[in-house]
């Protein structure tokens, strides 16, 4: 008998989703999704709104990387308020900004590897829940829990001190920055926040090597669940430098398919409507994007750290690009399509945002005092970048009066939709086809498919395992057959 | 009502909150616990300084944050004169909750959206917001459908916001007198209006004044958004009502 499973809400992601698994008369996995359930509204209530609220409105779509989309909105008032695209602005706004920015992907990718993904990897996705969660790893691995703290602390007080507070700052305005970094701010980031080494950024660039260490350490003894858990072959999308470089905060668009074939090549980000698409399915709210040329059955992609590295040529910063040969070496040359590897090229980027933060501070355009530059005013703006999820579009028109008019927003983890979807059908037909009983294991092994991803679907964080976990079988006929609860 | 306030030389005694101050005759309360550095929280009234640009004070009496209770009865601070023996009641608990419940009454029927708003951290009713702990309005959203007027090429006026204190109308004016702002309708439909043909002319200063003046987020300048960083807005340092009050200056302009 044909029957329905589902498991909502997938915990240990921002936000709330829905997955459910169809399987056949034989127990076949026959289609698997990842709804969302959510829906935001953002780019409808915006509109209205004067130009400069746009970088404070709307990074309120997160508590996570709100710096992301602060940014990107910025980018785009940039344009609109002849600042140029990436490249007008002062020294010390460009630089403030990109300190920000790698500020928040430091923490952003330190939350999420050891905060929600690592009770996965050191206990086992079927470990005890009550074990796998981060008071199991505070209490089994009490120095790697104090370490993965201190490193967030480190980013999320590089963002205070950039953009004015940890969480939902004001500090990128339309056409530069409102600050500059102090002397004292610089030398306690350089040293160590308030005379503690462990605050400091070479410690932070000891700690990222040391995790790249330990995530290696446990693909030499698990290389068969993390080559093969929900792997399958995509497109990948980033921006990268104009050189190939990585580049987090500006470059082009540029995708590479399977093969690390071209299929993008280096867009100007003003022309992404060129390059991707959006489609609209019935039962979710999220969109699902597509490399224009492609269609939507190929050319749907991946975006993400994964992605980044699998696009761009190298990384501009020394000790993350030993660790980019080794990673590229892995699949010899070739793109990496294996989604539980998004942790490797994640920690590899957190090294590189350590790098890329100890270099800026050392930069004295930082205390620079020209924030703000401004030329001849246009009607439409268009910011992207990378935030850690992946690649970010924001695009808006503004009247004459400088009210908002229209806002696109493609966030990263819309982009990596279908990806997700194709995750956890993956996961699902590994754990459960022919079986009867659904396992919490099971249900677990589906959310680490598409927890790999570090989705953000909205605000909320639930990591202690404590949200309610329901699954439900049903008949063709829609008629429960079975029901497993947890934390309800 | 008073707007503006004329005073005498004659010396009158009152007391707030038990103790005994002294006011010259013809001040309001207001002003006499402001010279005596007592302090009295306002949304309309507004003391004359030389940042704020204007000549004498103003007291369109309309919000009624400022009320105290004189000998047992409720009034409002701005629009009463001292007289001899007043015993004023200000800060107590019964008054503040009835300020903290005009607050309260002002968020719910707007649509203060404070995170997105420039005047955040600098505007008076989210800070008297914070002073009397709202965390959230006892009473029900009105959800108001507002206007933005957008049409001068100056100043924002975000009709969400404003909370009709009157100091736009009594305070910016042309150089020949002409008001820029006035009141229209009445009771609920009551709002503010912009004479748009002088607003288009404003001069930068007063585009700024017009902008300080408000007390909350309704009159923007454009495109001046977030240009002042967390730690410089005008209650990072002190909150409202900390304030160090003149206490030499005898209500003239400082």
């Amino acid at each position: 008998m044909a029957q329905k499973i589902t498991i909502e809400p997938v915990t240990r992601v921002e936000g709330h989703g829905k997955v459910t698994i169809h399987l056949d008369d034989n127990h076949q996995v026959t289609e698997s999704r990842l709804h969302i359930v959510e829906f935001r509204g953002f780019e409808r209530f915006v509109c209205g709104r004067p130009f400069w609220e746009a970088p404070v409105l709307v990074q309120r779509l997160c508590g996570i990387c709100p710096v992301s989309h602060h940014l990107a909105a910025a980018k785009a008032m940039d344009m609109l308020v002849g600042a140029g695209d990436g490249n007008g602005l002062t020294p010390v706004a460009e630089k403030m900004r990109r300190l920000m920015h790698y500020g928040q992907i430091f923490q952003s990718h330190v939350l999420h590897f050891f905060h929600l993904a690592s009770p996965d990897l050191l206990f086992g996705i079927d470990a005890d829940p009550a074990q796998r969660n981060v008071i199991g790893v505070i209490m089994e691995h009490t120095e790697l829990a104090k370490q993965a703290v201190l490193m967030r602390k480190y980013g999320q007080e590089i963002i205070a001190a950039t953009a004015g507070k940890k969480i939902h700052g004001t500090g990128a305005v339309p056409g530069g920055i409102n600050k500059n970094l102090s002397l004292e701010d610089r030398d306690a980031f350089l040293n160590g926040i308030n005379g503690n080494p462990d605050l400091s950024a070479d410690k932070m660039i000891k700690w990222a090597e040391a995790a790249i260490a330990l995530l290696l350490d446990y693909h030499s003894s698990h290389t068969e669940f993390l080559d093969g858990f929900a792997a399958f072959p995509s497109n990948h999308l980033s921006l990268v430098r104009p050189d190939g470089a990585l580049d987090l905060y500006h470059g082009v668009i540029r995708a590479v398919d399977p093969e690390g074939k071209r299929i993008v090549n280096d867009v100007d980000s003003r022309d992404y409507l060129e390059v991707v698409e959006e489609e609209v399915r019935s039962w979710s709210y999220m969109k699902f994007p597509y490399i224009k040329e492609l269609g939507p059955k190929k050319g749907w992609y991946r975006v993400g750290p994964l992605a980044r590295l699998n696009v761009c040529d190298f990384i501009p910063s020394p000790k993350a690009q030993a660790a980019f040969e080794q990673f590229r070496a892995y699949t010899k040359g070739k793109p990496n399509s294996m989604s539980m590897h998004y942790h490797w090229a994640r920690l590899i980027e957190t090294l590189h945002a350590a790098e890329v933060m100890k270099e800026l501070l050392l930069d004295p355009d930082l205390q620079g005092t020209d924030l703000v530059t401004k030329g001849e005013r246009c009607g439409e703006g268009i910011g992207l970048l990378e935030a850690p999820r992946g690649t970010l579009f924001h695009h808006y028109q503004v009247n004459e009066q400088d009210l908002i008019t229209m806002c696109n927003l493609i966030v990263s983890t819309t982009n990596n939709n279908e990806p997700m979807n194709r995750a956890v059908n993956a996961a699902a037909v590994a754990q459960m086809t022919g079986k009867a009983e659904i396992t919490e294991p099971m249900m677990n092994a589906v959310e680490v498919a598409i927890r790999a991803y570090d989705p953000c679907l909205s605000c909320a964080t639930h990591a202690m395992g404590q949200m309610p976990l329901e699954v439900t079988l049903y008949d063709a006929a829609g008629a429960v057959l079975d029901q497993q609860r947890k934390g309800m | 009502m008073s707007e503006t306030i004329e005073t005498s030389s004659e010396i009158i005694t009152l007391t707030i909150d038990g103790q005994e101050i002294q006011a010259a005759a013809g001040q309001t309360i207001l002003q006499a616990a402001q010279k005596n550095g007592i302090y009295i929280p306002t949304l309309c009234a507004l003391h004359a300084t030389k940042e704020n640009g204007l000549e004498s004070d103003i007291a369109p009496g309309t919000c009624r944050i400022c009320t105290v209770k004189v000998n047992g009865r409720t009034m409002a601070a701005c629009t009463t004169p001292v007289a001899q023996g007043f015993v004023v009641e200000n800060d107590t608990e019964e008054l503040n909750d009835l300020r903290k419940t005009i607050v309260e009454l002002l968020f719910v029927e707007g649509n203060h959206f404070c995170p997105s708003c420039e005047k955040s951290g600098s505007c008076d009713l989210q800070a008297l917001a914070y002073r009397y702990q709202m965390l959230s309005p006892r009473f029900r959203y009105a959800f108001s459908s507002r206007e933005v007027n957008a049409e001068s090429p100056k100043l924002l006026f975000d009709r969400n916001r404003c909370i009709l204190c009157r100091r736009c109308v009594l305070a910016i004016r042309t150089e020949d007198g002409k008001q820029l702002f006035g009141f229209t309708k009445r009771g609920d439909k009551s709002g503010i209006i912009m004479d748009e043909e002088l607003v288009k002319n404003i001069s930068e200063e007063q585009a700024q004044q017009a902008m300080h003046i408000c007390p909350v987020g309704a009159i923007i300048r454009k495109e001046k958004g977030f240009d002042t960083p967390f730690g410089q807005r005008k209650y990072d340092q002190n909150p409202i009502g900390s304030e160090t009050v003149c206490t030499t200056c005898n209500g003239e302009k400082s």
